[in-house]
């Protein structure tokens, strides 16, 4: 969680409140009565909400004032989130009204998401209720560390101490177990005004700030520019001469100057400059929170979603990690089945592997373990990616820490990282990277190469059990894209066992592995297609090879005799008797379609992606 | 600029960027009035001068002229794609205010506005709606999906958490984008004289005590008195005020704005 540090309040500075708790325990009355206590409303509006009630035939409702719709007027609840503007003693509020019923906790969420602090509201009538636990619990899930409780209707039990020191002690215990220390205890009543905006005569026991002067003495988080860089790359635009690289920097800061690394490609560059419209002088850095674009000293091909950082400080990198889930779907989430992940701009198809328990936010101690997730429960469970994503704990860095699952159409979950989970990959990764980071490079860059050769490097793996017409296929490849005028070579792994892997006996099959990926890796970054049939190879050492050769495109050919299934990530799959000349350009307009072929000898390449 | 406004910017430019990474057939509505003028600062603030899509304007017929001839002014100086929108049938029919103003808003505006998204098959509509300026508005996403129809569903509203937006959707429906949501009409003023935005001068007043607060069809919107000339007056007269914003927008009497907007209204 990033630490908060108290700031005097700029003049200018802004601050975004929720206001949550129970159903029908006061808040939408107590946005209101601030806004009337404080003049803070549009001349007729108090009119025109008197209108409303004496229309039907109700006492006046200051929560009427943001419950704008009819049917949450008619049913007296608050529906969805209503943003509110308040300015007080300089600083400007956003006011966000959430729903206290469970029906729409979805949209408690959406509102207390953007939320820098909150306010909780608890009826000292009906105490400490379900949805005041619940909401508690998303506070803590949501990284919301500024907590005020407010007790309110303290009218209708006599504005008695011992009520309201029954309530701050159960409702306080609850919360050290989410380890959120609540800022303070106001014991208010919303509807006569107590406590909201002034002092009140009734609660003369109580000598604590307001609602208002609560308001002022949250803070305003800073922290994130202090933390160490993170900026994901929101897109890649090449409107005119300038190749620009946006995001939004989640945190740090970046200047001109400084050696990036993205993450997983693992990519290197410098900022050489800072881009900005209308901005005068031109700036030299970016700080966390401000959305902006920087071009390189050097074209490399980067894409959205990936991450950059300095060389000193780099986010993890893996397919697999525990988290902590809010689940709003309306099918449940369940073990198995695929859902896109979505963290920072980064978009990957993932799976659950396993689900290790729903938590009870009444109960946290509880441990139900279920196969599935209903709406509006809270799980353990451990994702995998079906690619490698860039993140960080949710501990350490909060935007890079938590993310999103979308079922089908819609964002179903919200989940913060809590571990990071080793996978297979994880060595031979970290070797790659580690090679990248330090890798010298010469002035010729990938790029240049790419547009000197017409093509990009790329790895076309052919697979499939013997005699399936492989070695045939690789040789007829490699003729036909040469007479194309593409720089191609066949590199069979059988050819490094003599050689290269002299020293090693049948049995070091990793470390063959190993070897062939680096040999490959090194030919591609001369700019050569690489051509290879991989009988030595198993299906687990492709996966092997793609972590040693990423971020270079890897396009797998299979070839079988009969109608079997070929393996997972599989491009191409061509069964029965076979015209390999067909299939070898078929084979070319999938390395067009990739964008590693340009569409024309001789014409400039077009790649779809931009370079 | 002060850091209040720099990070209602900044949200701005992300959400801009989102729209434009994420469809592919996106367009921005401008009605020249001083919100969708300083959207359409935005979206160059976004796009380090560019305009990367169309900008649309329904144009009902009953507009002041000025804000025509300041239409295509600064659409030339900007190298903006304009498209324009006009319920031509309506009009041929003889649609006006005085036949209702809610049935004319939706003829002429929403109406307008659906025809040109079925028309020209935009998926993705970037608007300058404001949180402040009216309830239901309060209650709006960022990504707000229409359905078939192009109405709201307001009770069924997607969760928007973490800058993860809904960008994904099932055929023949379409997305609202609302990047100035948390913008308030004192911030509009104030970003547009921090970046000194080139807006049309209805805003201000010319000599006789009067100006357009904001700005609709001729028949439905009326100026308030105010001898504010400039931008830094009208702030000043703001600061002051409690009278709501749209007090001179006739449609927006009674329950006028939350039938108009279920039905895609913007
Ligand atoms: N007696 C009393 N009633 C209150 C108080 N605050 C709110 N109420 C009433 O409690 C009901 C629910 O209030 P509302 O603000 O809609 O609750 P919400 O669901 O938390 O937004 C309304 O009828 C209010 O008038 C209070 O301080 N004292
Ligand atoms: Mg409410």
């Amino acid at each position: 969680m990033p630490t908060l540090v108290p700031s005097a309040p700029r003049a200018s500075e802004h601050l975004n409140i929720v206001i949550v708790g129970h159903v029908d325990h006061g808040k939408s009355t107590l946005l209101g009565r601030l806004y009337a206590d404080t003049g803070s409303l549009p001349e007729g509006k108090l009119d025109k909400v008197r209108d409303i009630c004496r229309r039907q035939g109700k006492e006046f409702e200051y929560a009427f004032l943001f419950d704008a719709f009819l049917e949450e007027q008619e049913q007296g609840i608050t529906i969805d989130t209503a943003r509110t503007f308040f300015t007080w003693e300089g600083r400007h509020y956003i006011i966000i009204d959430a729903p206290g019923h469970k029906e729409f906790l979805k949209n408690m969420v959406s509102g207390a998401a953007r939320a820098e602090a909150a306010l909780l509201v608890i009826d000292a009538h009906e105490g400490v209720r379900e949805q005041s636990k619940k909401h508690g619990y998303l506070l803590s899930l949501l990284g919301i560390r500024q907590v005020a409780v407010i007790v309110n209707k303290m009218d209708l039990v006599g504005y008695r101490q011992d009520v309201f020191d029954a309530i701050e002690k159960e409702y306080r215990a609850f919360l050290a177990q989410l380890k959120v220390t609540p800022e303070r205890f106001v014991p208010v009543s919303a509807k006569l005004g107590d406590n909201i905006a002034k002092p009140s005569a009734q609660i003369s026991w109580y000598s604590g700030p307001t609602v208002l002067e609560t308001l002022g003495l949250f803070r305003k988080e800073t922290a994130r520019e202090r933390q160490t860089l993170r900026f994901p790359v929101q897109d890649v635009y090449k409107f005119d001469a300038r190749r620009i690289i946006t995001g939004r920097l989640a945190a740090g800061r970046i200047k001109v100057g400084d050696r990036l690394i993205f993450s997983p490609s693992n990519k290197t560059a410098t900022v050489k400059t800072i881009e900005a419209f209308n901005v005068e002088p031109v700036p030299t850095e970016a700080t966390a929170g401000q959305s902006t674009g920087i071009t390189l000293d050097e074209q490399i091909f980067i894409q959205r979603g990936e991450i950059a950082s300095h060389e000193d400080s780099v986010p993890l990198v893996s397919t697999t990690f525990r988290s902590n889930l809010f689940w709003m779907g309306h099918r449940p989430l369940e073990a198995g089945k695929k859902y896109v992940l979505r963290l920072a701009t980064r978009e990957v198809e993932c799976e659950i592997v396993a689900l290790h328990r729903i938590i009870d936010t009444t109960n946290l101690a509880a441990r139900e373990v279920k196969t599935s997730v209903g709406r509006n429960e809270v799980a353990e469970l451990t994702i995998r990616a079906k690619a490698p994503i860039t993140f960080d704990l949710y501990s350490d860095f909060a935007v890079t820490g938590r993310f999103v699952l979308v079922d089908q159409y819609d964002v179903s979950g919200g989940g913060i990282i809590t571990e990071a989970v080793k996978d297979e990959q994880t060595v031979l990764r970290e070797e790659a990277r580690r090679r990248d980071i330090a890798w010298v490079k010469g002035d010729v860059g990938a790029e240049d190469r790419a547009r000197h050769f017409g093509h990009r490097a790329a790895l076309v793996l052919i697979t499939g059990a013997r005699h399936a017409g492989k070695s045939m296929l690789a040789r007829r490849l490699e003729v036909q894209l040469v007479a194309d005028g593409r720089h191609t070579y066949l590199l069979d792994a059988a050819n490094l066992r003599r050689g290269l892997d002299a020293d090693l006996s049948e049995e070091d099959t990793g470390e063959i592995v190993r070897r062939f990926g680096e040999v490959a890796r090194l030919l591609m970054d001369t700019g050569l297609i690489v051509v290879s049939t991989t009988n030595a190879l198993g299906g687990a050492d492709h996966q092997a090879i793609r972590t040693l050769v990423h971020p270079t495109p890897v396009i797998t050919v299979h070839m079988s005799k009969g109608e079997e299934a070929p393996p997972p990530d599989t491009d191409l799959a061509f069964a029965g008797p076979k015209d390999f000349e067909a299939i070898a350009d078929q084979v070319m307009e999938e390395l067009k379609r990739r964008g590693v072929l340009a569409q024309a000898i001789g014409a400039k390449p077009q790649f779809h992606y931009s370079i | 600029m002060d850091s209040h406004l720099r990070q209602l910017e900044d949200q701005s430019v992300y959400i801009l960027r989102e729209a434009y990474k994420h469809f592919d057939h996106l367009a921005m509505l401008w009605s020249m009035g001083k919100d969708s003028t300083a959207l359409l600062w935005l979206t160059r603030k976004a796009f380090f001068g560019h305009v990367p899509f169309p900008l649309v304007h329904i144009d009902t017929s009953y507009k002041i002229p000025a804000m025509i001839e300041y239409r295509d002014r600064i659409a030339r100086e900007w190298r903006l794609n304009l498209v324009i929108g006009q319920n031509k049938e309506a009009l041929a029919n003889g649609m006006n205010h005085t036949l209702g103003r809610v049935e004319c808003c939706t003829a002429l505006k929403t109406n307008g506005l659906k025809n040109l998204i079925a028309e020209k098959g935009y998926t993705g509509i970037i608007l300058g709606v404001r949180a402040d300026e009216e309830g239901t508005r309060a209650k709006e996403r960022y990504f707000s999906p229409r359905d078939k129809h192009g109405d709201w569903d307001f009770r069924e509203q997607p969760p928007e958490l973490w800058d993860q937006f809904k960008t994904t959707f099932p055929e023949g429906t379409h997305i609202r984008i609302h990047p100035l949501l948390d913008w308030t009409e004192i911030n509009i003023w104030e970003y547009i004289r921090a970046e000194n935005i080139p807006i049309i001068d209805l805003y201000f007043d010319k000599g006789d005590g009067t100006r357009y607060r904001s700005l609709g069809c001729a028949p439905c919107t009326f100026p308030i008195k105010s001898t504010a000339k400039t931008v830094d007056a009208i702030l000043e007269e703001l600061r002051s005020t409690t009278v709501a914003e749209r007090s001179g927008r006739a449609q927006d009497e009674g329950r006028g704005m939350e039938l108009l907007r279920k039905d895609g209204y913007m």
